[in-house]
C-alpha cells in the first residue's frame, strides 16, 4: 500500500538503489499470462509517466512508474522492474513504454510515450516595429547579476545598467519586462518575493539612469525558471539575476 | 538515508521533548504533549482491528473488504494515540457480530488488546453496507463502546471513505479530539508537466487534479469551510491570487493584482485573507476580505515579506516571513500590523504554519545557512510564548512547507531527497514519518484542510 514504516522504507529504498545500480533491466522474456484471478485478490493498479514527454534528439527523459497489488511488473523493452521506480531513458526515436503489472487479482497496464522532436529550424523571432527583435534586444540589453541573498545592484553592474539605459533611451518605443530570478536554494515562496525585489532594484536603477518607469514592468520568477541547473556556485550566480525581455 | 532515532520508551521520549521546549516539569503526571489537549504522548491504548467479515457472496465483496480493512488499520495506526496490534498477532478469526466475538481471546496474549474493532461488510443489490463495532475487551457487563452502520456505493473509494468515517468515530471516542481520517491535503504537483493544484485524502490515496491552467500555480490554501482553494498563479501580468471553487469545480472570480501577488492565507473564520504583494514596489503583507476587496497594507519595511498565516485561535495575529534583516526570519505581528516580534534568531527560517491551538508555530529552518554550508532544511516547532523550539526532522533531505493537521497531532510537509520532492506526514513530535506521494513529477507545498 501507500505506507511504509521507516524500516521498510529504508529497505525499499536500498532495494530500489541496488536494483537500479545493479542494472536489473536486462531483457527478460515476457512472463506468461496470469491464471484467472481469484475473486478476492485486489486488482493491480499501474501508472507510468515520462518527463519531459518530448525531448530533442540526444536528450533524455525520466520514466516514473507506480504499481500496487502486483507480483510481477515489467516494462516492454526494459524487462522486469521494481513495483515502483524511475529510470532515465534516451530513445533515439519516438518510443512508447508499456508498463504491465500482474498480480493475483489480474493485470493492469499503462503506457507513456516519449516523443523525440525532429530538429526543425527555430521559428523566426518576432520583429518589433522598430526592427529590434528578441535577439538584437538581448544582445544589447544585458542581465544584471546579484550577490547571494541580496537584491542590491552591485557596483560592477552599474556599467551594464548605464549601457542598457542608453540603448532603451535610443529606442523609446520599446517596452520591457524586468524579470527577477533566484538560485535553486531556499524556499519557493521566499524566492519569489526576493526575485521581485531584484526585478524592482533593476527597474529602479534604470529609472535613475533616465528610463521612464511606464516602459518597465516587473515579474518575479523566483526559482521557478533557471538558466543553469548545476548545483555549483558558478551556476547559482548565473541564476541570481534580473533579465530584460521585450514586453509584447 | 534515514537515520533511525534511538528507540526510547514513548513516555521518556515525550518527556525529553517537553524538557527541550517547555513548559512544565514532566514526570509526576503523564502530561499530554506540551499540553495541546491532543493526548499525543500519553500511554497509548492498545487496539486491534479485526479483518471484517464478508457478509455477502457478491464477487465485489472481497476487493471492497480488503480496501476497508487496510484503510481502517492504517487510520488507527496513523492516529498517533493507539498501539495497534499488528495483523500477525491478532486471533485468526473474523467475528462479524457481537454474538460471534470472544473477547477474552482478544484480551489474551499475544494480541493483548484493550479495544477491538470488528464488524461485517456486505454488498447486495448494488449497495455497500458496513456494520462496525468497537468493544472493550475487559468489560464483561457492557463491552460495547461503539456500534455503527454505514452505507454507500459499492466502490473501493466509498469503502475507504466508510473506513475513514468509522476510524474517526473510534479516534474521537477514545482520543477526545476529532480524527483526521476524513481530511484532505491540497498540494502542488508537476506530474502533467506544469505545476498545478491537486488534492488527495490525508493518507495519500485518491489523488485528483483540480486546476488545468498550464502555467505555474503554487501555495494552495483551502478555506476553513472547504469550499474554495486560494493559490497564486503566474499569468501574463505576473503573479496573481486565484480562487478555485470546490463547489463549482472551476475557478471563481477574484481580483487580479498582477505584479507579484503571492501566498494567500485564510483567517480561521473564513472572512479574511492575508497575502504578499509588491503593489507598493516592494513585497509587503496585505489583508483583504474573502472576496479580495478592502485590501489594507500591514507591513512597511524594505525587503521581501511573504507567507502570512493567521493565528487560527484568535485571528488577532499573523506570522510571516520577512527578509528585512537580510536572511529570512519568522515574525509575528498583530493583525493590524502592530507589535512586531521576531521569533527566530538566525539562519534561514521560512514557511510558518500555526497550530490549531494558537500555541505553536511549525516552520522550516536552516540554522547554518550560508555560502559553502551544506544547508540542512528541517522542520521545527516553536512554542510562541517562550520562543523555545524543537527540531522534528534530522538528516533526511531538505524539508519545507510544514502544515499542521486540524487535530494538532500531525504535520504534513515536503521532503526533497535525491532530486525528488515528495509529500510526507509525521506526528507532531517528529515520529512516524510516512511518505504520502510517489513520484510522477515533484509533489510540493502541502496544505492540510481545516476539518
Amino acid at each position: 500500500m501507500q505506507y511504509l514504516n521507516r524500516k521498510s522504507l529504508i529497505v525499499a529504498a536500498s532495494l530500489a538503489a541496488v536494483l537500479t545500480v545493479a542494472g536489473c533491466h536486462k531483457k527478460n522474456p515476457a512472463p506468461p499470462p496470469p491464471p484467472a484471478p481469484p475473486a478476492t485478490a485486489p486488482t493491480p493498479m499501474a501508472t507510468i509517466t515520462a518527463e519531459p514527454a518530448t525531448i530533442s534528439p540526444g536528450g533524455s527523459s525520466v520514466l516514473t512508474w507506480h504499481t500496487s497489488d502486483a507480483t510481477n511488473v515489467s516494462i516492454v523493452g526494459l524487462g522486469q522492474v521494481a513495483s515502483s521506480g524511475t529510470q532515465t531513458v534516451q530513445p533515439t526515436q519516438t518510443t512508447s513504454y508499456h508498463l504491465i503489472a500482474q498480480g493475483d487479482g489480474g493485470s493492469a497496464d499503462a503506457t507513456a510515450t516519449v516523443t523525440v522532436a525532429s530538429s526543425a529550424p527555430p521559428a523566426p523571432a518576432p520583429i518589433t516595429e522598430s526592427g529590434i527583435d528578441e535577439n538584437a534586444f538581448e544582445a544589447a540589453v544585458k542581465p544584471v547579476f546579484f550577490d547571494y541573498d541580496s537584491y542590491d545592484v552591485r557596483p560592477d553592474a552599474q556599467s551594464t545598467i548605464q549601457a542598457n539605459a542608453n540603448f532603451l533611451n535610443q529606442h523609446p518605443e520599446l517596452k520591457v519586462v524586468v524579470g527577477g530570478y533566484c538560485d535553486e536554494r531556499g524556499s519557493t515562496e521566499y524566492n519569489l518575493a526576493l526575485g521581485e525585489n531584484r526585478a524592482n532594484a533593476a527597474k529602479q536603477a534604470l529609472v535613475t539612469a533616465g528610463v521612464s518607469p511606464d516602459r518597465l514592468r516587473t515579474v518575479s520568477y523566483g526559482k521557478e525558471k533557471q538558466f543553469c541547473t548545476d548545483h555549483t556556485e558558478a551556476c547559482w550566480q548565473q541564476n541570481r539575476r534580473s533579465q530584460f525581455t521585450l514586453d509584447q | 538515508m534515514i537515520a533511525s532515532p534511538p528507540r526510547k520508551p514513548a513516555v521518556l521520549r515525550i518527556c525529553l521533548l517537553l524538557a527541550s521546549i517547555a513548559v512544565t516539569a514532566c514526570g509526576l503526571e503523564a502530561q499530554d504533549w506540551v499540553r495541546t489537549g491532543t493526548n499525543l504522548g500519553v500511554s497509548k491504548i492498545r487496539i486491534a482491528a479485526a479483518d471484517f467479515k464478508a457478509g455477502s457472496a457478491d464477487p465485489q465483496t472481497g476487493g471492497l473488504k480488503s480496501a476497508f480493512d487496510q484503510t481502517l488499520y492504517n487510520d488507527l495506526r496513523y492516529a498517533g494515540i493507539f498501539d495497534v496490534v499488528s495483523k500477525s498477532m491478532i486471533p485468526n478469526v473474523m467475528p462479524g457480530t457481537p454474538q460471534e466475538i470472544n473477547l477474552p481471546q482478544w484480551a489474551a496474549e499475544p494480541s493483548n488488546a484493550a479495544m477491538v474493532a470488528f464488524g461485517t461488510l456486505a454488498v447486495s443489490a448494488g449497495h455497500l453496507s458496513v456494520q462496525g463495532f468497537l468493544y472493550d475487551t475487559h468489560s464483561t457487563q457492557n463491552p460495547q463502546v461503539l456500534g455503527k452502520q454505514y452505507g454507500g456505493e459499492p466502490t473501493a473509494d466509498a469503502s475507504r471513505q466508510i473506513a475513514h468515517r468509522f476510524a474517526d468515530e473510534i479516534i474521537e471516542r477514545l482520543g477526545g479530539v476529532a480524527g483526521i481520517a476524513e481530511t484532505k491535503i491540497y498540494y502542488v504537483s508537476s506530474r502533467g508537466g506544469n505545476k498545478e493544484i491537486w488534492v488527495m485524502d490525508y493518507d495519500g490515496m485518491n489523488e485528483r487534479q483540480l486546476t488545468h491552467l498550464g502555467t505555474i500555480s503554487l501555495s494552495p490554501h483551502v478555506s476553513p469551510d472547504n469550499s474554495r482553494v486560494a493559490f497564486s498563479s503566474l499569468g501574463k501580468n505576473g503573479w496573481s491570487i486565484r480562487m478555485f471553487s470546490l463547489d463549482l469545480g472551476r475557478l471563481s472570480a477574484f481580483p487580479a493584482w498582477g505584479g507579484t501577488t503571492l501566498s494567500p492565507g485564510w483567517s480561521s473564520d473564513g472572512t479574511k485573507l492575508a497575502f504578499s504583494s509588491d503593489r507598493s514596489g516592494d513585497p509587503e503583507i496585505y489583508m483583504s476580505d474573502a472576496t479580495g476587496n478592502g485590501a489594507r497594507r500591514l507591513t512597511a519595511f524594505r525587503g521581501p515579506d511573504v507567507s502570512p498565516v493567521w493565528n487560527p485561535k484568535t485571528n488577532a495575529q499573523i506570522a510571516w516571513v520577512s527578509g528585512r534583516t537580510k536572511l529570512p526570519q519568522i515574525y509575528v505581528m498583530d493583525s493590524d500590523g502592530a507589535n512586531i516580534s521576531r521569533m527566530t534568531d538566525g539562519g534561514y527560517a521560512i514557511s510558518p504554519s500555526w497550530s490549531p491551538s494558537g500555541q505553536f508555530l511549525t516552520f522550516a529552518w536552516d540554522r547554518k545557512y550560508g555560502p559553502g554550508a551544506p544547508g540542512g532544511y528541517d522542520i521545527y516547532v516553536m512554542d510562541i510564548a517562550s520562543k523555545r523550539w524543537t527540531q522534528l526532522t534530522h538528516d533526511s533531505g531538505a524539508n519545507d512547507f510544514p502544515s499542521w493537521s486540524p487535530d494538532s497531532r500531525h504535520i504534513v510537509f515536503q521532503r526533497e531527497q535525491n532530486g525528488h520532492t515528495e509529500i510526507w506526514m509525521m506526528l507532531a513530535d517528529g515520529t512516524d514519518q510516512q511518505q504520502l506521494t510517489h513520484g510522477g513529477g515533484s509533489n510540493t507545498m502541502p496544505n492540510w484542510s481545516w476539518k
